[in-house]
């Protein structure tokens, strides 16, 4: 256990530092898992709530579907986004594979259905409550959603911070699409595995402490972000 | 925020790392990465010749499968039979002997097997099937877990027959095997290269080693542009080159850690 | 169909409106059965042209989901709701309904009443009009979840109004509210009487019918057991169970 000990004044030493390359990691780590989050909530917030307002025929399997693929595991993600922008892939040709833009598809992928799936159920619940108004005063299909929506938005931001975890958390599926090449492709959770793999366990909990750090950062950022705006006008 | 500064936004962030077309990559196995060598070695090639070499480290059959798929420009693996079959069905232009160093096997000081000193690697592998002790291979189809079956299928035991008991196959890189072999107190042969550079030791040490079957090979194969014609072959042969040119040779020999040379150039002349 | 004649805000509390070319109302054996068990059972009703209507009768006597019926919001097992002969998918846009929890955005106050104007294309400058004629002025920039009950539902009411309903329904609009407010939700809903709306109120008070009722129907069993003049209404049931309901009864 004298490796915690130890790991914490690494992760301390790293942070203080203010190292080029613990910069550069984290500022990719962010980029890439914020832009895959901002992605995932375009593509997952109106299915949610396109599933939430709407009755179809097949849409308990589409639950069931949408609820499932929150498990998707990152190295099956991974693996299909590799052998779409493989050069002998489909879309080889993009020359994408081993860059933050296949990093950046491969965790939309991951995140997209767990915002999908939450957003759901958030607008769901919400819809319950506001649909007899709604109805009441007529509003299209587009009115309701984008009024859900917005009313919904600090319980999508947990959402959208859900997604953020999981994408900024993840190995399996950067590893394989970017490749943890040095100054290109290596992030947070990659550079941990890296160091592991190395024997180098005070390094990779250190940097583990610090992706921690990054993401108590970004929590606490929204959070105090929500509270304004709550304060400011809307409850 | 507005739908527009969102598509902005995302438009800003998603842009790819500018990769210059003379960049190459390497698709490499994860004992000359884990151990330092590139740090040493990249720079010096950059000096020399302004190109970016950026590196993929998996196992030698992973590397080999990505660069089937074209993906990657040169490849630098130690499985000599898999890299000639490489060449072979055309993906790669050459396959050139590079530099080699040597596998180890490494186990707890406590050493059940009574194997320590040893410099004979079957009748080693035999003591520890014979006392039952722990042995964690990487069982990840990599050139170390390849050499190691052949090492196994020259001895009078067929370690598959206890998979689970005594003998581990972790299905990890070098690294992670390590890790998990000092972590249950299992005999793990690794290479050197790794073996010296890898920090997590604990009390355990070298136990075999000095076998001339123990010889690990590597091999530097450009790809061909027949099969991959995306791939930046001029580029690729432009590293290969030098690897195998004296400045190259000198710089791989040069290098060390704790004192100790890791890898021992051998391009042919 | 009625010219759209209200435009600012004195239009609230100005004269008499022309009656609604919704009503009369026509209702014939509507039948509604939820859950199970039958709410509704062959009710008819024919509703004039102007007033307040107050609805009452025991709890379960279906008095809610009639309002939905009237509204659009539900659709009947069997029976006919007739708009002086409107086309049903143009019926709810006339009307608005006042829930009797009401349901208010996650906005400010003032953004609800946006809300509806913005969802009619209405001008937005009606907005302080509208909270000034509920005495919400002083608060459009609060939450409106912060709002205390009565000041909730006379936000409710205001963006009812928002609207310029031809029919406006009121479901027990002050259920559990202090006796302060259901003095000023009653102005309001007298107000909007006397500029021609045509109200339909459901209540439990017997006292808040006897304020502002015109007329009043008595539904029980599932239909309607008596319709009168609130005047001749209150001066004699002539159901035992209407009788019983006025007098504070117990009524099965």
């Amino acid at each position: 256990m004298q490796d915690m000990g130890e790991a914490l004044t690494v992760a301390m030493t790293l942070v203080l530092s203010g190292d080029d390359d613990l910069i550069e990691i984290v500022a990719l780590s962010l980029r890439v898992s914020l832009t895959a989050t901002t992605a995932a909530c375009v593509i997952g917030l109106p299915i949610g709530a396109l599933v939430a307002t709407n009755r179809f025929p097949g849409r308990g399997a589409v639950l069931v579907v949408m609820n499932a693929l929150m498990g998707l595991p990152p190295v099956v993600v991974g693996l299909i986004v590799y052998l779409h922008l493989s050069r002998a892939g489909p879309l080889g040709f993009l020359g994408l594979l081993y860059t933050p833009t296949a990093m950046i598809i491969a965790q939309t992928i991951l995140i997209a259905p767990i915002v999908a799936a939450l957003s759901r159920q958030v607008i769901e619940d919400m819809h319950a409550e506001y649909a007899d108004h709604f109805r009441s005063l007529c509003l299209s299909a587009r009115q309701t959603v984008q009024a859900l929506l917005w009313d919904a938005r600090y319980a999508l931001l947990t959402v959208a911070l859900a997604g953020f975890g999981r994408a900024v958390a993840e190995v399996g599926a950067v590893m394989i699409v970017g490749g943890n090449i040095d100054h290109m492709t290596r992030v947070m959770t990659t550079a941990i595995a890296l160091e592991t793999s190395k024997g180098d366990l005070p390094l990779a909990l250190g940097l583990g402490i610090v992706l921690m750090i990054l993401a108590l950062g970004v929590n606490a950022l929204v959070h105090s972000l929500r509270l304004t705006a709550v304060r400011q006008a809307h409850a | 925020m507005k739908p527009l500064r969102l598509a902005a936004l995302f438009c800003a962030l998603s842009l790819p790392s500018a990769a210059l077309a003379d960049d190459i990559l390497v698709q490499s196995t994860t004992s000359t990465a884990n151990s330092g060598l590139y740090d040493h070695l990249l720079p010096i090639f950059a000096e020399a010749t302004g190109i970016q070499v950026n590196v993929v480290a998996v196992g030698t059959g992973q590397a080999i499968r990505n660069a089937r798929n074209c993906d990657g420009d040169v490849l630098l693996v130690h499985a000599r039979p898999a890299e000639e079959q490489f060449v072979a069905d055309g993906f790669g232009a050459s396959r050139t002997d590079l530099m080699y160093n040597d596998f180890v096997i490494v186990g707890p000081s406590s050493d059940p097997a009574g194997v320590a000193g040893m410099d004979d690697v079957q009748p080693a592998l035999e003591k520890i099937a014979a006392a039952q002790a722990l042995f964690a291979s990487r069982g990840d189809d990599s050139g170390t877990h390849k050499k190691e079956v052949s090492l196994w299928g020259a001895s009078s035991v067929d370690p598959a027959n206890a998979s689970g008991d005594w003998y581990r196959e972790t299905g990890s890189g070098m690294g992670a095997t390590l890790n998990a072999g000092i972590g249950m107190g299992a005999y793990v042969m690794t290479d050197r290269a790794t073996w010296i550079s890898f920090k997590n030791k604990q009390d355990y040490e070298i136990m075999v080693e000095g076998d001339a079957d123990l010889f690990n090979q590597y091999g530097v194969i450009p790809l061909s542009a027949d099969k991959c014609p995306s791939a930046n072959v001029d580029g690729a042969q432009v590293f290969a080159d030098w690897l195998l040119s004296d400045a190259g040779q000198a710089a791989i020999a040069e290098y060390e850690v704790d004192g100790q040379q890791l890898f021992f150039p051998n391009a042919p002349d | 169909m009625r010219e759209a004649i209200i435009h600012g805000p004195e239009a609230l509390t100005a004269g008499a409106i022309p009656a609604s070319n919704l009503l009369p109302l026509r209702v014939r054996g509507l039948c509604l059965t939820l859950g199970g068990r039958r709410i509704l059972n062959g009710l008819d009703l024919d509703l004039g042209p102007t007033g307040c209507t107050v609805l009452l009768g025991p709890n379960g006597a279906g008095k809610t989901q009639f309002l939905r019926l009237l509204h659009g919001l539900l659709e009947p097992d069997a029976g006919e709701i007739d708009w002086n002969g409107t086309a049903p998918e143009q019926v709810t846009s006339r009307q608005a309904l006042v829930f009797q929890k009401p349901v208010l955005l996650r906005r400010s106050v003032a953004a609800n009443v946006d809300f509806v104007l913005r969802s009619r294309n209405l001008p937005r400058a009606r907005r302080s009009a509208l909270l000034d004629h509920v005495g919400l002025g002083d608060k459009a920039r609060q939450p409106a979840r912060l709002l205390s009950g009565g000041e909730a539902q006379r936000l409710a009411l205001a963006r009812a109004l928002a609207t310029e309903p031809e029919v406006l329904f009121l479901d027990e609009p002050t259920a559990s509210l202090d006796p302060a407010s259901v003095n000023r939700i009653e102005e309001i809903v007298l107000k909007a009487v006397r500029n021609g709306t045509r109200v339909i109120l459901v209540t439990h008070d017997i006292g808040q019918a006897r304020r502002l009722a015109d007329e009043i129907v008595f539904l029980h069993g599932g239909r309607v057991a008596e319709q009168a003049t609130a005047d001749r209404f209150f001066a004699g049931p002539r159901t035992p169970a209407a009788r019983a309901h006025v007098s504070g009864g117990l009524v099965l």
